[in-house]
């Protein structure tokens, strides 16, 4: 029976490019996949005639430019479009819009306050100093303050070499930033209940805190550092749904050799002696390798496909431990033609970016209380998209898609009761009726609507709770923390097993560091020839 | 005109007094300028109602310094001890309840009382590690940084490094982590893990989800009561005796205490500062000034702006200082009862915070500038163990209730009474009989505390205690050492490092800064 070198659990944007840099050193890669479909949560899939959705992720910022140049991604068919500004609605009948113009943007502030315009430049250019000192963290292993390991001192004094560049006054910053809440970090730059509201909503999308919890204000740059053709910060979509990213990825890795079963779902990992051997599908079927490397979240791999026994019992607390409630629902709309929203010029060039309508941080964070409660929020906080307004691949012509990804929606519901059936759609109905109330004519252009709570996201992609970073994004799991103190270096305590998805460091979002830091980890211990970059020293 | 001080402190609360002591005993001519009639700031033993005394802000003592206590001698000028061991009795509905003392937990299955246990050892070494830190200056970083600077910084990594691989681990894992997390991972008991979140939220704008609520639980277990760390006590006459205490070490030492004195400005001349003005116009000149005042008061009020940088007022603008907890008094006809609790348990220090989600729901009121609809409550009534506080038969209860947030949409005005029944109707659920015992009642909200204690924003700690504005970062970059901006003027307040609780450390770092910095 045939050995492979690696063994890729999980088809999703990790696990494939985890696998294109594992084939791309020589190694013989197998990715199984569970779905019939590669992707994982970023997916572009029709399940409506005529319609392609991006079912889970919508768009693209933090894919790390490194891989898309490595993997060669446009060459196979990837190309990532830049959406302009952004719009969120207010109650009393206006609006704020984020452009890209600098000059306009700067009048839009202006108009809700003059204060908070020249204010926008000294928060932005705090914003950019955060993302450029944790930028270069992204693409390195996390080091372990508690060892000794020359690799680990190292990187650890690179750490602090990068926050001693920082200079006195940036350094206390930088500390403050990290632990402050969102809300706090905008108080002290914005007077503006909308302005603080538009910009605080990256500060939240994915995680279970609300804006007044502290911690947020990572949450804010984790959505911040990435980039679109070289702009920092800047979103896009992937033409065709973020499926084409996968899609692209798989098919490098095809390019590079590697192989790809779909409709392959892991019932266990094998093990023995302390040692992975290789894979049992749920078919019955056995997989065999020299190593193995889960793309799925910590959770999944080790209390599910890994029988306990071969676990310490620190190490199985530890991920029993690991916080990853899901907090975030999803629904894909297809309309019969563009939605009117007469709030707004009809030629505003903020509509082809998200949209939303919680016009103050009040309304985000008591839509965070509901969570906290064990129910939807009642006033939910909406990322709205409509990407056929630049893509128009994705609808027939003349219709259109929308994405709405929607905060709060807990993993489960209080008193047990079930998310399918009753309770989703009246979820459905809660974020249909946010949109309605600024779109007269919406509800009649809506031709089908498809909801995902985070219990659809957990049976569908298989993400523990529905959390779609595989795990908080709370300072208790990040860095060296991220999953389980002690294996952030993509290892686990069983020899040739290894963890690639967003349950690892720096976490998620369709980025793809986790799977290159744990490709390039296992090149390492394969003693193969390294294809993912060394960071610099 | 009076002049020829060394040391002018502004301020006789707990810290000044401390400052002033340290600073008299090294030889310093120093005067204490204090407002009140009295001394002891927020710590104070006062008058409610005829013959009713109380401890009227802060009214336990959990963190009160050993080197303090040590150095100035406070057993001999009169600090003694009610008790020093005070359980925390967590009320349960109907009766039941939890005890803690220590890490032995009474009222709860044997796997929670030995995770409690476990998790309580664990605690105490990971705040013991931190301690050190309380009685030093906090270190600058960058260009900047000294000698000392390191050296403080490396015995920090030395200290948590010394906790074990392991621990060390775990350290780094919780210590910015939410409280109620913490709990959940371990406990099955509601009301223990209610109390567990209480004692990590008090005093802060945190409820128990919010992260880095483990860190000032932290905080409140690096102190000690008796030689023990994490002990609780109750001072004989209140709190104001522990002030008093104080206050004659100071005066031993040969400082002087001038009250009724209120200073309206600080004295600049050649950029810096050199004295102070009182009420009334006279100067007060000093070769420095120290400030016990917050920060706030203290450079937007008392200096003011003209002598500062705009990106210095600017961080002091975004200080968050505003209180959250609010003080009631109940003067007592007889003794209360508490459902299910005998004498010994009601001496302890009772705690209303029944659930983690309850004290969250208080404090989710908190946030929009409401007062908590079920607030959570610490209770002791300290006239059972020092009858020095009421008439013979006679009894106080103190209380500091969860979340009544200084800036109340509504206004305190008109919301303070609602509140006042609000919380005694919370306490008649565990206490049915105690409305008709009252005989008084005072409720302090953080408004009251800040026009009683002239503390801005009537914040126990002067300034949140939060992650980003502890250590390096308090009260704010530029004045994180005890110094300030403007040569001269140093702070010793609880709004500097390491923060409020009648700790004295804030006090006793200052004096070493100025002693180092200030040569006759």
């Amino acid at each position: 029976m045939k050995r492979y070198d690696v063994i890729v659990v999980g088809a999703g944007h990790n696990g494939l490019t985890a696998a294109c840099y594992l084939a791309k050193a020589g190694l013989d890669v197998v990715v199984v996949e569970r779905n019939d479909f590669v992707g994982g949560a970023a997916v572009s899939r029709e399940l409506y005639e005529g319609w392609t959705y991006s079912n889970c992720s919508y768009v693209c910022s933090l894919l790390r430019p490194e891989i898309v140049r490595d993997l060669d991604l446009p060459r196979h068919g990837l190309q990532v479009i830049p959406y302009e500004g952004g719009l969120t609605f207010m109650q009393n009948g206006d609006y704020f819009a984020n452009y890209d113009d600098h000059d306009a943007h700067y009048r839009e502030i202006y108009r809700h306050s003059p204060r908070d315009a020249e204010a926008y430049e000294h928060y932005a250019a705090e914003l950019m100093r955060q993302c450029r000192f944790i930028k270069p963290l992204l693409m390195r292993p996390p080091p372990d303050p508690t060892s000794f390991k020359p690799r680990d001192v190292n990187e650890l004094l690179y750490l602090g070499k990068a926050f001693h560049g920082l200079g006195e006054l940036e350094m206390y910053d930088t500390l403050r930033f990290w632990t402050m809440s969102i809300a706090e970090f905008l108080d002290e730059y914005f007077e503006s209940d909308v302005v603080k509201a538009h910009l605080c909503g990256s500060g939240i999308i994915g995680t279970a805190l609300g804006p007044y919890s502290p911690g947020s204000a990572y949450v804010l740059l984790h959505h911040y550092m990435g980039e679109v053709d070289g702009n920092i910060g800047a979103w896009g979509f992937a033409r065709g749904g973020m499926g084409s990213i996968t899609r692209a990825m798989a098919s490098a890795l095809q390019a590079e050799g590697g192989e790809i079963r779909t409709g392959s779902g892991v019932k266990r990992i094998l093990v023995r002696n302390g040692k992975a051997r290789g894979v049992v599908l749920e078919n019955g079927d056995e997989i065999h390798g020299k190593t193995v490397v889960s793309n799925m979240d910590v959770k999944r791999t080790f209390l599910k496909a890994v029988e306990a026994k071969e676990l310490p019992g620190e190490f199985l607390t530890a991920v029993r431990n690991f916080k990853i409630r899901g907090s975030s629902g999803k629904l894909n709309i297809a309309l019969d033609g563009l939605p009117d929203f007469p709030q707004v010029p009809k030629d505003c060039p903020a509509l082809r970016g998200d949209t939303h309508f919680s016009d103050t941080m009040e309304r985000m964070e008591r839509a965070y209380d509901d969570w906290k409660r064990g129910t939807w929020s009642k006033d939910p906080y909406l990322d709205t998209l409509i990407p056929t307004r630049i893509d128009p691949t994705m609808a027939p012509p003349g219709k259109h898609y929308m994405t709405v990804f929607v905060q709060y929606a807990p993993p489960t519901l209080a008193n047990g009761e079930p998310w399918d059936g009753p309770n989703r759609e009246a979820f459905g109905e809660t974020v249909l009726n946010q949109i309605a109330q600024y779109s007269p004519n919406f509800r009649d252009l809506i031709l089908h609507a498809e909801v995902r709570t985070p219990w659809d996201l957990e049976n569908e992609v298989g993400l523990t709770e529905g959390n779609i970073f595989q795990g908080e994004l709370t300072f208790d799991q990040l860095l060296f923390n991220r999953p389980v103190p002690g294996y952030a270096d993509y290892r686990s305590p069983i020899k040739g097993l290894y963890l690639c998805g967003s349950s690892t460091h720096p976490g998620g979002g369709v980025m793809g560091a986790p799977g290159a830091n744990a490709a390039r980890e296992m090149l390492r211990d394969l003693g193969a020839p390294q294809t993912v970059r060394e960071p610099a020293p | 005109m009076s002049g020829g001080y060394d040391v002018a402190i502004i301020g006789g609360g707990h810290n000044g007094l401390v400052c002033a002591a340290y600073l008299a005993k090294a030889g310093r001519k120093v005067v204490v300028l204090e407002t009140a009639k009295e001394t002891g700031g927020a710590a104070k033993t006062e008058a409610f109602a005829p013959g009713f005394k109380v401890s009227s802000g802060a009214h336990l003592l959990y963190q009160l310094h050993p080197k303090v206590i040590a150095d100035l001698a406070l057993e001999t000028q009169g600090l003694k001890l009610v008790a020093d061991d005070l359980a925390t009795v967590a009320l349960g509905r109907d009766g039941e309840h939890v005890t803690l003392r220590g890490g032995a937990a009474e009222g709860v299955s044997p796997e929670d009382a030995k995770a409690y246990e476990e998790l309580y050892a664990r605690l105490l070494r990971f705040a013991a590690a931190l301690r050190p830190m309380l009685s030093q200056v906090p270190p600058r970083l960058g260009e900047a940084m000294g000698l000392n600077d390191k050296f403080a910084l490396a015995k920090l990594g030395w200290a948590i490094r010394k906790l074990g691989r392991a621990e060390m681990r775990e350290f780094l894992r919780i210590v910015l982590m939410n409280v109620a997390d913490l709990a959940e991972e371990r406990f099955e008991s509601d009301l223990l893990k209610g109390a567990l979140s209480f004692d990590a939220v008090l005093g802060c704008h945190l409820g128990p989800r919010s992260p880095t609520s483990v860190l000032t639980l932290l905080y409140r277990l690096a102190g000690e009561a008796s030689g023990r760390q994490g002990r609780i006590a109750l001072p004989a006459g209140g709190m104001g005796s522990v002030t008093d205490a104080l206050r004659r070490a100071a005066e031993t030492a040969g400082a002087e205490i001038r009250t009724g004195a209120a200073v309206t400005s600080i004295l600049v001349e050649e950029d810096r500062a050199v004295g102070v003005t009182l009420d009334g116009g006279e100067a007060v000149r000093a070769r420095c000034v120290v400030s016990n005042a917050d920060p706030k008061s203290t450079f937007l009020c008392l200096l003011g702006p003209r002598h500062l940088d705009a990106g210095f007022v600017r961080r002091v603008h975004n200080l968050r200082n505003r209180g959250n907890a609010a003080k009631l008094h109940l003067a007592l006809d007889g003794r209360p009862e508490f459902t299910g609790l005998n004498e010994a348990e009601l001496r302890g220090r009772l705690v209303i915070a029944p659930s983690i989600m309850e004290v969250e729901e208080a404090f989710n009121a908190a946030k929009y500038g409401e007062a908590s609809p079920e607030p959570a409550m610490e209770i002791v009534i300290p006239s059972l163990g020092d009858p020095s506080l009421a008439p013979e038969g006679k009894h106080v209860l103190s209380a500091i209730a969860i979340y009544a947030p200084y800036a109340l949409k509504a206004g305190w005005d008109t919301a303070k009474e609602d509140f006042k029944s609000r919380l005694i109707d919370r306490l008649c659920g565990y206490a049915p009989k105690l409305k008709e015992q009252i005989v008084a009642a005072e409720l302090l909200t953080p408004a009251d505390l800040e026009k009683r204690f002239g503390m801005a924003g009537g914040h126990w700690h002067h300034g949140e205690l939060a992650a980003d504005q502890l250590l390096m970062n308090r009260p704010v970059p530029g004045a994180q050492q005890y110094t300030t901006p403007l040569p001269g003027l140093y702070l010793c307040g609880a709004g500097a490092h390491p923060g409020g609780g009648v700790m004295g450390a804030a006090g006793m770092n200052a004096a070493r800064q100025v002693i180092a910095r200030e040569k006759r």
